[in-house]
């Protein structure tokens, strides 16, 4: 039967079947290719079909199975072309050049009747016994390398991955921040606001503080008013006895010069009198006018002797008012040859008001608690100090603990019960006489003994 | 008759020699001036049984009215005590309870109605 079949095709068949399934699984051609690898999967068919016309008509070529191994790996070759781009396919079409030049050669110089040079030959042989080790190196070159590839794919892939997470944290990330932001712009919008209030909170607190120190004054105003008041009726009145007094005299046959004389230097000094008193109630209304309006700042020569001794009746009288029991020594140690010093005359006075209103209720207090043979002294103490003026405020009062004579000038800080101070009186105090004219203001005491009050104010 | 006139306010001085002229020329009236009630305390023990009357104010820096009247009335050697008026701005009932209570034998409220006060002053002085 060998006679009359081609069995070489199906040899051939054996051949190219196995190396079209080594290609189809290697490259993954049904997903790549997928025409193509049906094409491939009838590969099998043109040999089988030639075997069989052949094997019926006995007829015999020995050259068939070189036709048909040309085409289909022709047609191997074609689709490793087509897939050039994927690197195995190109080691493969390497790995198979040899094996496929071999053959043709050897097929041409069959067909030819050549015949190689003895030494060509044997080499040509070698060359041929090469090409299958070529070919499977070139099998393993191109798994290793598909197997690289799918790596680098994966790689590729969770590298992918990994960026689109990043990228998905990223715009949470940057969800978060703008949510944050909007919610820090609010918060910085509310508390704009909220200071907002509070400047205008510590404005209405500032009023409020001059007009509680005023109210304070009220009944010391009242009297400091009534007594010049008193003078100038009582002047007034007997000016007018005087008057009646030397029409009287005048009237008179013998009239009496000397008596008439001291009537009109007493009527000459009256007036002068009446004129005093008024100037003083009206400096008094004057004052407490300055007192209660807000600050126009403007600076002027003060004498810090008057305005002491003004401010320290005003106070003294304020609390007689609301304490008739109470009473103390006023002592005035006044410089006699004093500078004038350029200052808000209605701020320096809030700040002595607020020193002397501070020592009276010290004072009260210690008085309060019964100690045998205390008598409440108040005193203020002018003078000159090289390029300053120096205005002492002390009381023997009860004095400033230790503990509290760093917070005195602390807003809001008071150690009277609540609702009777406001606790800002002395940190405007200080704002006055530190910032408004450059001076200092500080606190002597010794708690149960006395508490000095030191402002100096240059010149 | 003496009167001792306690003001912290100087023309007080001024005010009552004038109100008084006819009384102080004529001699029914003499009158001497404290400016506080230490001042009034001094000058009473240098004139004791002298001063017959005194008019003292209530609201003055250092000693006031009050502690005077209660010195004069209680501390004073040798009795007896002179008169006291006390005069003062304020009119309160506290203030007029305790001057009763420490012996006041008047009590007169600023702004002093001279005439109502000479009227008195005569009665006493010719009582």
């Amino acid at each position: 039967m060998n006679r009359y079949t081609n069995a070489d095709l199906l040899l051939a068949i054996g051949v190219v079947m196995l190396l079209v399934q080594l290609v189809r699984r290697l490259l993954d051609v049904p997903q790549r290719l997928p025409r193509w690898n049906r094409l491939l999967s009838w590969l099998w068919a043109p040999a089988a079909v030639t075997f069989a016309i052949t094997a019926v008509l006995h007829y015999k070529n020995t050259h068939l199975d070189d036709a048909y191994l040309l085409v289909a790996v022709g047609a191997i070759v074609a689709t490793l072309l087509r897939l050039r781009h994927y690197r195995p396919a190109r080691t493969l079409l390497l790995g198979l050049a040899p094996v496929v030049l071999q053959r043709f050669i050897s097929v041409c110089l069959q067909l030819g009747g050549y015949q190689l040079l003895p030494p060509l030959t044997t080499l040509f042989k070698i060359f041929g016994s090469l090409d299958a080790y070529w070919f499977f190196a070139m099998v393993f070159l191109a798994r290793s390398q598909k197997k690289a590839l799918i790596k680098q794919e994966q790689l590729r892939e969770k590298e992918e991955q990994e960026r689109q997470l990043i990228a998905a944290q990223n715009a949470e990330l940057e969800r978060l921040v703008a949510e944050r932001t909007a919610a820090l712009t609010q918060q910085a919008a509310e508390l704009n606001t909220a200071l907002d209030e509070l400047r205008t909170t510590q404005g209405q607190l500032i009023q409020s503080e001059k007009m509680a120190s005023l109210g304070e004054l009220t009944a010391g105003i009242a009297h400091e008013i009534q007594n010049p008041l008193n003078f100038v009726n009582n002047f007034a009145d007997v000016s007018a006895e005087l008057v009646a007094e030397l029409e009287e005299e005048q009237a008179r046959p013998t009239r009496d010069a000397g008596l008439e004389d001291e009537l009109l230097r007493d009527l000459k000094h009256n007036l002068f009198k009446i004129n005093q008193h008024g100037q003083r109630a009206a400096s008094i209304v004057r004052g407490m006018l300055e007192h209660s309006r807000a600050s126009t700042g403007e600076r002027r020569l003060t004498d810090l002797n008057a305005l002491a001794d003004e401010y320290l009746r005003l106070a003294y009288h304020g609390l007689r008012a609301k304490d008739k029991t109470f009473n103390a020594t006023l002592q005035t140690d006044f410089a006699p040859v004093l500078p004038l010093v350029e200052a808000v005359a209605p701020d320096v006075g809030r700040v002595l008001l607020n020193l002397f209103n501070n020592a009276f209720y010290a004072v009260q207090k210690r008085q309060q608690l019964g100690e045998a043979g205390y008598a409440p002294t108040v005193r203020v103490q002018t003078r000159r100090v090289g390029d300053d003026v120096e205005v002492r405020v002390r009381d023997n009062g009860t004095g400033i603990p230790e503990a509290v004579r760093t917070k005195v000038f602390q807003p809001f800080f008071t150690t009277k019960p609540s609702g009777e101070g406001t606790g800002l009186g002395l940190s405007l105090s200080h704002d006055i006489i530190t910032k408004g004219h450059g001076g200092t203001l500080s606190v002597e005491s010794c708690e149960g003994e006395f508490t000095e009050f030191c402002i100096t104010l240059p010149f | 008759m003496k009167i001792l006139v306690v003001d912290d306010e100087p023309d007080v001085r001024t005010l009552f020699e004038q109100r008084f002229r006819r009384e102080i020329r004529s001699g029914e009236f003499s009158f001497s001036f404290a400016y506080s009630g230490e001042e009034a305390l001094t000058f009473l023990t240098g004139h004791h049984s002298e001063v017959v009357l005194i008019l003292s104010d209530i609201n003055m820096p250092g000693m006031s009215g009050l502690e005077l009247l209660r010195h004069v009335k209680h501390d004073l050697i040798p009795p007896p005590p002179p008169l006291v008026m006390m005069i003062t701005a304020y009119g309160d009932t506290d203030s007029y309870n305790q001057a009763m209570e420490l012996g006041a034998n008047d009590f007169l409220t600023k702004p002093v109605d001279f005439t109502a006060l000479k009227d008195k002053l005569h009665a006493i002085s010719t009582a």
